[in-house]
């Protein structure tokens, strides 16, 4: 901040504080004109006011506590753009990225500040990285299942991060909601190896393909149709005469959901589109909601977590989900 | 025999207006209260439908219980306090009942378009643009009644109670203002003219004076006057309250950044917080001993006295969660407080144990003043609402201290791999047994207000004068 408002700051702050101790120094002398203990003569509809002093403990304790305010004060930052002497921060403030963040942990180990922020996080690298290294040296296949202690607690750790992190979307059974896959079965939108898995975590997933198609089908009727023989592909009872007219109009879709409409992963491709002759339905299956997912199309994100968790945990994490399907 | 009043005919028209009114919001909000708390064990309680949801209650519930019952107490005994301690009617003529229906217009203005979800998203100051200007309309009103009034008055000096008014008066409407500058972009949409931290830190500024000079500085001035009149004695000591009254409203001012300790706003702000949070800590506490050492010499009228244990237990409830805010304040208590229901359990204590106690003490020595009577209709209501709203708050705050200190802990919790041991719904499912107990606690309130309106009904229909003083052997 300009020197402007650090002196503006400083001299409120401080002068709030002597202010306090002017006034209590000022009122633990008796200014009343009458005696203590006594009535100070004013009347208000009745009641009285007694000239009292002020309880030792009480002013005392007050005293303790400016001297403590300006003790903090001198020791941490407070007063503008006085950093305190013991060069305390909570954390880098102000930062807006990663490589701005590498410069100012830089920055402050340079001027010999104490980041309480970086130095947590240190301490936390120093502690349980180790843990992390010897799980990152293990596939993740193998970690998701062998038997031995070492795999058992990881799948426990990918299991608590999987529940800090993923079951607010994917549910605590991580068997999915509305939108959200069930990631306990084997149905894979992008592919469900391993690394797979790992690379859907590091990256995140963006299923834009799935467009609003209403008008390049020809509107209700012809969402009708699609609708009717989407279903029964999964050998749902259907109007057949709509079935078949949605058949035909299905080839705009074979591009993604293949010609059988077995969808990307079973063709290698991780474009996300699901497969739609197994009955399982991300946004719901009755007709009604496969036809809004047809006329307005859907857009499900999965954010990417290499920023947030980092490799290592991710790594044990994808464990874990692997280790859902294949128990 | 002389028949000359010492005094003007005061205006208790509007004080008796702002009294009903008081009471009535005080069982609407508390009521609303209990169905939010009701919401968090049964979910279905909000029937599906949108204006029932918890989101938009429990926005209703913070502004019924503080504008529309808090603040419409200190209406009415502000109105009340400044006359008698004056000499001196209220000044502003018209203006005075325009405080009354303008303020009403406010509360049934909220309750219309909260649940609707009409909301400018900061806590305690959620009513949008066209409300917040009517609201700055009343309060400056309300300032030229009051001020006006103290110009007046026929006294040399000016009481500790109105100093306490006074400055609640015009620091809420400073507030206000401050915070609820906004660019509208429909009738009832609106963008803050602030942005990120400095929003944040506006709105907190707001928020805690919100709590520090409406719901502190104007209740002890309620305090000021009620106590030492139902006790009759004389206030303890003139020199403690000037002392008290000057440090706690500046040292109040600059505590908002502790409610926002390790977030993106800078050290400097947060340290500050803190420090004027600790050392407002004792001038807080000189109101309290002021309250209670003016019962010296007066005792053991709290044996017969329920209207006396009101006053009494609140400054207790006021000296406990003045000791509380001030502990919390400090950073590495905050870290494990902060976003728990502890939170939630000091600002009851505050609100249930100081705020309302000492409100509920006020109108009952108020009431039969106002209708001409002796004394409220049955002094054993009055003593039953002191049980029921006293085991009330206790089961809400106890409650809420295990669930807080719980949830703070099973959060900050990790395993020796460095994961954390519990999930977020964990602490939820840990959690659910001591809302039960805060439902409790919140029905055990609602049925004292409901007491307290029967009571105040049967003493406002009496004969005039039939309830006479009782005789205390």
């Amino acid at each position: 901040m300009s020197s402007f408002w650090s002196i503006w700051i400083t001299v409120l702050t401080l002068g709030t504080l002597v202010g306090c101790y002017l006034l209590l120094n000022y009122c633990l002398k008796n200014f009343a004109g009458v005696e203590e203990g006594e009535p100070t003569g004013h009347v208000f509809d009745g009641i009285e006011e007694l000239n009292n002093p002020l309880p030792k403990w009480w002013s005392t304790f007050f005293l303790l506590t400016i001297i403590w305010g300006f003790g903090y004060l001198l020791l941490y930052p407070g007063l503008g753009n006085f950093q305190g002497l013991l060069g305390w921060k909570s954390s880098n403030q102000g930062i807006l990225n990663l490589s701005e963040s590498k410069a100012s942990i830089a920055n402050a180990k340079a001027a010999g500040m104490l980041v309480q922020y970086d130095r947590e996080v240190a301490a936390a690298g120093e502690k349980y990285g180790p843990i992390f290294d010897a799980y990152a040296e293990r596939k993740i296949i193998d970690l998701a299942t062998a038997n031995d202690d070492e795999a058992t607690s990881a799948r426990k750790v990918g299991q608590r991060l999987y529940l800090q992190n993923c079951s607010q979307c994917h549910g605590s059974d991580a068997r999915g909601a509305t939108g959200f896959p069930n990631l306990a079965d084997k149905d894979w939108l992008y592919g469900g190896s391993p690394e797979m898995i790992k690379a859907t975590l590091i990256h995140g997933r963006k299923a834009n393909g799935m467009i609003a198609w209403s008008a390049a089908l020809g509107g209700e009727q012809g969402v009708k149709e699609v609708t009717a023989y989407v279903l029964s592909l999964s050998g749902r009872e259907v109007d057949t005469k709509a079935a078949e007219a949605g058949k035909v109009k299905f080839a705009m879709c074979a591009a993604c959901h293949g010609s059988e409409g077995k969808g990307s992963d079973a063709m290698g491709i991780a474009l996300g589109a699901p497969n739609l002759t197994d009955n399982i339905w991300l946004y719901g299956g009755s007709p009604r909601a496969v036809e809004m997912s047809i006329a307005n199309g859907r857009a499900g994100v999965m954010p990417a977590w290499d920023k947030i968790l980092g490799e290592q945990k991710i790594h044990v994490i994808s464990a874990y989900i692997y280790s859902l399907s294949h128990e | 025999m002389t028949t000359t009043l010492e005094h003007p005919a005061y205006n208790f028209n509007v004080v008796r207006q702002f009294t009903v009114m008081t009471v009535i919001w005080g069982i609407f909000g508390t009521a609303l209260g209990v169905l939010i708390a009701a919401q968090l064990i049964w979910p279905a309680l909000n029937f599906e439908t949108p204006w029932l949801t918890y989101s938009r209650l429990r926005p209703l519930h913070t502004n019924v219980v503080i504008f529309a019952f808090g603040t419409s107490a200190l209406f009415a005994t502000s109105y009340y306090v400044v006359q008698r301690t004056c000499k001196s009617v209220l000044f502003g003529g018209k203006l005075v009942a325009f405080t009354f229906w303008g303020w009403q217009a406010v509360i049934v203005l909220a309750i219309i378009t909260l649940p609707m979800g009409y909301t400018s998203s900061k806590e305690y100051a959620e009513l949008e643009w066209p409300i917040d200007i009517l609201i700055a309309v009343v309060w400056i009103s309300y300032a030229i009644v009051f001020f006006g009034t103290l110009v007046k008055r026929n006294t040399s000096h000016i009481y500790v109670a109105n100093w306490f008014f006074g400055g609640f008066i015009l620091t809420v409407a400073v507030l206000h203002i401050g915070n609820s500058m906004v660019i509208p972009v429909s009738m009832f949409k609106s963008y803050s003219i602030y942005s990120g931290a400095i929003d944040a830190m506006m709105q907190w500024w707001y928020g805690h004076n919100a709590v520090g000079f409406l719901l502190t500085a104007g209740f002890l001035g309620m305090m000021y006057y009620f106590v030492p009149k139902q006790a009759e004695r004389p206030v303890y000591s003139y020199r403690l309250s000037i002392v008290h009254f000057w440090a706690l409203i500046s040292l109040y001012i600059w505590a908002g950044p502790h409610h926002l300790h390790y977030t993106a706003l800078p050290d400097w702000a947060q340290s500050v917080g803190m420090v004027m949070s600790i050392v407002l800590f004792l001038p807080s506490w000189g109101g309290m001993i002021n309250g209670i050492m003016t019962l010296s010499g007066a005792w053991h009228k709290l044996r017969y006295d329920p209207i006396l244990r009101f006053l009494i237990v609140s400054l207790s409830f006021y000296g406990m969660s003045t000791f509380e805010g001030p502990m919390m304040a400090i950073k590495s208590v905050n870290a494990l407080s902060h976003y728990t229901d502890w939170t939630i359990g000091h600002v009851h204590s505050g609100a249930l144990g100081w705020v309302a106690m000492v409100t509920i003490g006020a109108m009952y020595h108020l009431i039969p003043v106002l209708f001409n009577q002796g004394r409220m209709y049955s002094t054993r209501l009055i003593n039953v609402h002191f049980w029921l709203h006293t085991s009330g708050i206790v089961l809400y705050i106890v409650a809420m201290w295990i669930s807080g200190v719980m949830q703070g802990l099973m959060w900050r919790a990790v395993n020796t791999d460095g994961t954390l041991t519990y999930s977020f719904v964990e602490s939820l499912v840990a959690s659910k047994p001591f809302y039960f107990m805060r439902f409790v606690g919140g029905v055990l309130v609602v049925i004292g207000f409901l007491l307290m309106a029967y009571n105040m009904y049967k003493t406002v229909y009496a004969k005039d004068n039939s309830l006479k003083p009782l005789e205390i052997s």
